[in-house]
């Protein structure tokens, strides 16, 4: 209840501190959706991908295409983010199968490779037809509407201005308890259970009669779709996408929020993503100000430090956590000691 | 004399110069306990790999239930009903011993994604069927009380039990046990033997390799003898053990 309370008055408070935290927040919970999509396949089903962020960019060029002048189509964000996802979906399959007898760091390389295709694709498809208008991207992106709210503008409700990231933020957090509950149920099913048996164990998973070839399909296009909604949502808030947001070392901080959090737990990819999200925001927002008052002048630059504590996290998480923050425990199934042992 | 669950035609596997097995053929009868044994490297391990699927045989083939056994991917033979154990135990080592054998039913239900997002009432109903069977399966196997200990927590006996339960949770035929005895001490293997002998009076048919003679001796209706990759004998327990073939294989002489 309190954290619900919470989250609901959330972009007040932080609107306090400037609007840039709230859309601050808001590309927040997007890596959120990222990282419990990435999670699927490499903390599920134990796939290492490196080019995740490619179906972040399906998603969000459909989103774009779809809904901009740039082809001259405005369909409703309700449709498109569908399309997105299966789209990203069948670019999940289209990475899957020829993959499906590598694993570890051979699979980690080819995925890196799809996802630079995917973002070469992009900035090359201006020409002969131009479809994703090429490095410059595609601008005055359709915000969001729903039943005639526009999310893109602000709006005086009951004498309170709501901005529009405000809005995005509450939509964004509809979307986040869905996107938590599909990922639950589907890690506590027959087909999570599956993921996890070949994670564990391929061979033994074949033998127990599991066809590993569906199912790791079946993770590549889940955590794909997860992809694509986020990357439609990223392009309805930004209005404007262009190849540069979709690089590779996009694929690599979102693996990282998985890896840091705790691979395969929930609440701990959630945790990951959130702190490598605001961490950064924080340092560019503490480190100039203390600098300036300490020495009087600018000594290091933010993104130097940021780099320099990224490193030394991972160096210590190397050393101290290597399951991550918050690692999977066994989950607890909810029947009574008695009831098992009789 | 009863019906013939599983018939092996002239299997022969070969790894690059090596002759794991050459021409096997035998016959498995419905409900009893087939043991398969002899020296090591002869080939025992391999037999049950090309007729689980995880490796194809070089020639040969099966016939299983009366049916040719189609061997193009494994979880197809688990399907058909053939459930085996690992010589080395292969369990999901970070799941639960219920979970284990959870996993076990996944080839016996159907829920997919959809139904996983959407729990609907057929899928809970599903759902609860493989907890329920599954708990059953560790109730059987006599582990009950470990269902929510990390596989890997449990004691090596009760692992080769965990992985016995998730075998038996693929409602097979045939149940195929590559050494379950071994590293167990005297009692382990006593309770091991009774277990095994349950499986049989409650009809399943168990082809078992093992090395303890006196585990094998006393537990089978028939053994084959392998000895590098080639079938010298099969035969009821007494008159193997006396066969003079088998004797100089086990002495190497
Ligand atoms: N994957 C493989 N690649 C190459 N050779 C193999 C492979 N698997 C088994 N072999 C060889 O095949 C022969 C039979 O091995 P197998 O494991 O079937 O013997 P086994 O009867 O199970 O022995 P043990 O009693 O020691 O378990 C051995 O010579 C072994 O080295
Ligand atoms: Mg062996």
């Amino acid at each position: 209840m309190l954290v619900a309370l919470a989250l609901m008055t959330l972009p007040f408070a932080l609107s306090a501190a400037g609007t840039a935290w709230v859309r601050i927040t808001n590309l927040a919970i997007l890596y959120v959706f990222l990282s419990l999509g990435l999670n699927i396949v490499v903390g599920y089903a134990g796939l290492l991908d490196l080019g995740y962020v490619a179906f972040y960019g399906v998603g969000a060029y459909v989103y774009a295409l779809l809904a901009s002048p740039h082809l001259g189509i405005h369909l409703p964000f309700w449709i498109i983010l569908p399309i997105g996802a299966a789209l990203a979906a069948i670019f999940g399959v289209l990475l899957g199968t020829p993959t499906l007898k590598l694993r570890g760091d051979y699979l980690a390389i080819v995925t890196m490779g799809f996802g630079e295709i995917v973002r070469i694709f992009l900035n090359n498809l201006s020409r002969p037809i131009n479809i994703t208008n090429g490095p410059q991207g595609i601008a005055r992106i359709d915000p969001v509407r729903l039943d005639g709210i526009n999310f893109g503008r602000d709006d005086v409700w009951f004498g309170l201005t709501v901005n529009g990231p405000t809005k995005y933020y509450y939509l964004l957090l509809l979307l986040l308890i869905a996107v938590i509950v599909v990922n639950m149920r589907l890690q506590n099913s027959r087909i999570g259970r599956a993921w996890e048996a070949i994670r564990e164990d391929e061979t033994a998973a074949r033998a127990i009669g599991i066809d590993t070839t569906r199912i790791k399909l079946l993770a590549f296009a889940m955590g794909a779709s997860f992809g694509g909604v986020a990357g439609g949502m990223f392009a309805a808030i930004q209005e404007f996408i262009s190849p540069e947001s979709f690089v590779l070392t996009e694929s690599v901080m979102i693996l990282a929020m998985v890896v840091l959090g705790g691979m395969g737990n929930i609440w701990g990819v959630i945790a990951g993503a959130l702190l490598l999200s605001f961490a950064p925001e924080m340092l560019r927002y503490t480190v100039v100000p203390v600098q300036m008052a300490v020495f009087g002048r600018l000594l290091i630059e933010p993104e130097v430090i940021r780099m320099l504590l990224f490193g030394l996290a991972l160096v210590l998480m190397m050393r101290y956590r290597p399951a991550g923050l918050w690692p999977l425990r066994a989950r607890q199934r909810e029947f009574s000691k008695q009831d098992v042992a009789k | 004399m009863s019906a013939i669950l599983l018939e092996a035609h002239a299997v022969a596997k070969r790894f690059g110069g090596i002759r794991a097995l050459h021409d096997v053929s035998l016959t498995i009868r419905q409900g009893e306990i087939y043991g398969l044994i002899g020296p090591n490297g002869a080939g025992k391990t391999t037999f049950f790999n090309v007729l689980t699927g995880l490796y194809s045989a070089t020639t040969g083939s099966f016939t299983f239930a009366g049916a040719p056994l189609k061997i193009s991917a494994p979880h197809q033979v688990a399907r058909a009903g053939i459930a085996r154990t690992f010589q080395n135990i292969r369990l999901f080592a970070n799941m639960t011993a219920l979970e284990n054998v959870m996993v076990g039913r996944h080839v016996r239900t159907r829920a997919g994604v959809l139904g996983a997002v959407l729990r609907d009432a057929g899928t809970r109903a599903e759902e609860a069927a493989i907890e329920r069977r599954a708990l059953e399966m560790l109730h059987y196997v006599g582990i009950a009380d470990r269902a929510n200990d990390l596989a890997r927590n449990l004691p090596y006996g009760d692992q080769r039990r965990l992985e016995i339960a998730r075998a038996l949770a693929t409602d097979p035929k045939l149940l195929a046990l590559d050494e379950p005895a071994a590293g167990m001490n005297a009692t382990e293997t006593a309770a091991l033997r009774t277990l095994v002998a349950g499986l049989r009076a409650d009809g399943l048919t168990v082809l078992l390799i093992e090395h303890d003679v006196k585990l094998v001796m006393g537990l089978c209706d028939r053994v084959a003898v392998l000895d590098y990759g080639e079938k010298i004998a099969e035969d009821v327990p007494e008159k193997v053990q006396r066969d003079p073939k088998v004797i100089e294989a086990y002495l190497g002489v």
